[in-house]
């Protein structure tokens, strides 16, 4: 199958292209190519095994944690490649968050949660500390939960709080992208509806690019969908195409439950 | 239908029931429209008895079949194809309703006609021809939905001009009629009341066939020749 090239017809924030990725031999990404666009949620769907957690995590180059990992084409954001850049990977992580399926909060108070991540790449003043903590906390949703309790362990709170508190450690930073890893597989419906809630919030400062097994969180959330299967992109395109009037029959066959 | 089936084998089990279901309504409606023009032409008051009962059926029918589909979109929250076919049917069965409607107003005309006790001289075999083409389109336009053909749809949607041309002639013949004897006119409105009904059926056909290439394709033809016309030539 050849691969899609989609041209959006919206800012574009990150491009891929040409991109494999190999774990040692294994080659669980084939040739992607698409645009993300700027503002706007991006939702990847896929059975198990398709690539689309690995495409995440090759987003901001968390693969090179493993020596036998690599990605061979080019991940653009702002023109440079993330991928062969000379940048400091960390410098990328700050420019590209990421959120993943568990939440994990650090084993210290809500407070240093989310100021943790600000001391590593800003020296800011107490007061202008305090502020961006209290920012990423309003922007999360949490803030009235927590404003009392802020010397409390991130631990204490709730499973759907901490996982709102890992989005507002990533908010924290005023990264360029957020990379939402099945950011609700282990919630209840509620906390899961405001996590979504949260995901329509941050697009108007963030890019969103969400990892999901709940096909129907995909189509209500997201603006832009990618379908793949096997490490390939098979169709990408906006959202409410994909769930009405997909164009490849794969895709047809996934979101309406005739996959096998 | 799609040849591959769900994984929920219950999901299909369910999309099949309610399919079954509009086509049994479907039938019930055509035979109402048969019947009722049979009670119109032979003043059968028996048949025209008949199409009132039905009618009573074909509505809890349609009350039924949209109740199972609100079910099946709480539970299956279903997505494409799926999706299209749930929202056609619904919709296929609001024009099945309204087509029995018109068949029951027919048959009311019937026996209204028997009631009265006046002979009508002229005018039903006038309509037999339109009444053909509408029973004709109705039964096509079920049998469309059941293979979900498009092609037999796009014929249904570009045959729908010979039953609004039987109907301007009958018009434009009643007129001279009434013209040549005033006295007609309650007649020949009655008349026309019918010929309206049957015109209308076989816009309820067209609509359905419109349906059937919304679930096949994804494009809405409605009230969009352009987009019909694109339909109709990849074919």
């Amino acid at each position: 199958m050849s691969a899609v090239a989609e041209t959006l017809q919206t800012p574009v924030c990150m491009t891929v292209k040409n991109l494999d990725f190999y774990y040692g031999k294994f080659k669980a990404i084939k040739n992607v190519n698409m645009e993300i666009a700027k503002n706007k949620v991006t939702a990847f769907i896929g059975p198990s095994g398709c690539g689309k957690s690995t495409l995440l995590r090759v987003f901001n180059r968390m693969f090179e944690l493993y020596p036998e990992q690599r990605a061979e084409g080019e991940i653009l954001l702002e023109g440079k490649n993330i991928l062969t850049s000379k940048e400091d990977v960390s410098l990328v992580r700050a420019k590209i968050g990421m959120v993943f399926q568990k939440p994990t909060p650090f084993p210290m108070s809500i407070y240093d949660n989310i100021a943790f991540g600000i001391k590593l790449y800003e020296k800011l003043p107490k007061s202008e500390l305090d502020d961006r903590v209290e920012w990423a906390l309003t922007k999360t949703a949490l803030w009235g939960e927590v404003k009392d309790i802020l010397n409390q362990s991130g631990m204490s709170l709730s499973g759907g709080q901490q996982q709102r508190l890992c989005i507002a450690r990533g908010v924290a930073i005023k990264p360029e992208v957020l990379l939402l890893d099945e950011p609700t597989s282990a919630l209840d419906p509620i906390s899961t509806a405001k996590i979504e809630e949260l995901v329509i919030e941050l697009k108007r400062d963030y890019t969103v690019a969400i990892v999901t097994h709940n096909m129907q969180q995909a189509a209500r959330v997201s603006d832009f969908t990618a379908y793949m299967y096997l490490g390939e992109l098979i169709e990408f395109g906006e959202t409410n195409q994909i769930f009405l009037k997909p164009k490849k029959q794969e895709t047809e066959d996934y979101i309406t439950g005739r996959f096998g | 239908m799609d040849d591959k089936p769900h994984l929920s084998t219950q999901f299909d089990a369910e999309i099949n029931a309610v399919s079954t279901r509009v086509l049994e309504m479907g039938g019930q409606v055509e035979s109402q429209l048969a019947q009722a023009i049979y009670a119109l032409r032979h003043l059968d008051i028996e048949a025209a008895r008949n199409v009132l009962q039905v009618e009573k059926r074909v509505n809890q029918m349609e009350v039924d079949i949209d109740a199972e589909i609100t079910q099946i979109i709480a539970k299956r929250q279903p997505t494409a194809r799926d999706l299209r076919l749930l929202v056609a049917i619904s919709k296929t069965i609001a024009n099945l309703e309204r087509a029995g409607d018109e068949a029951a107003r027919i048959a009311r005309m019937a026996r209204d006609i028997v009631a009265s006790g006046v002979p009508m001289s002229i005018g039903i075999s006038d309509l037999q021809h339109g009444s053909d083409l509408a029973i004709e389109q109705l039964r096509k336009s079920l049998d469309a939905f059941a293979r979900l053909d498009e092609k037999a749809a796009v014929d249904i949607v570009e045959s729908d001009f010979r039953i609004d041309d039987e109907f301007e002639g009958f018009t434009r013949k009643v007129i001279t009629y009434v013209m040549e004897d005033p006295r007609a006119i309650s007649t020949m409105l009655d008349l026309m009341f019918v010929a309206k009904a049957i015109e209308r059926i076989g816009d309820h056909a067209k609509n359905i066939a419109e349906f059937v290439i919304y679930i096949v394709r994804g494009a809405d033809v409605r009230h969009n020749k352009q987009a019909f016309r694109e339909v109709a030539d990849s074919l």
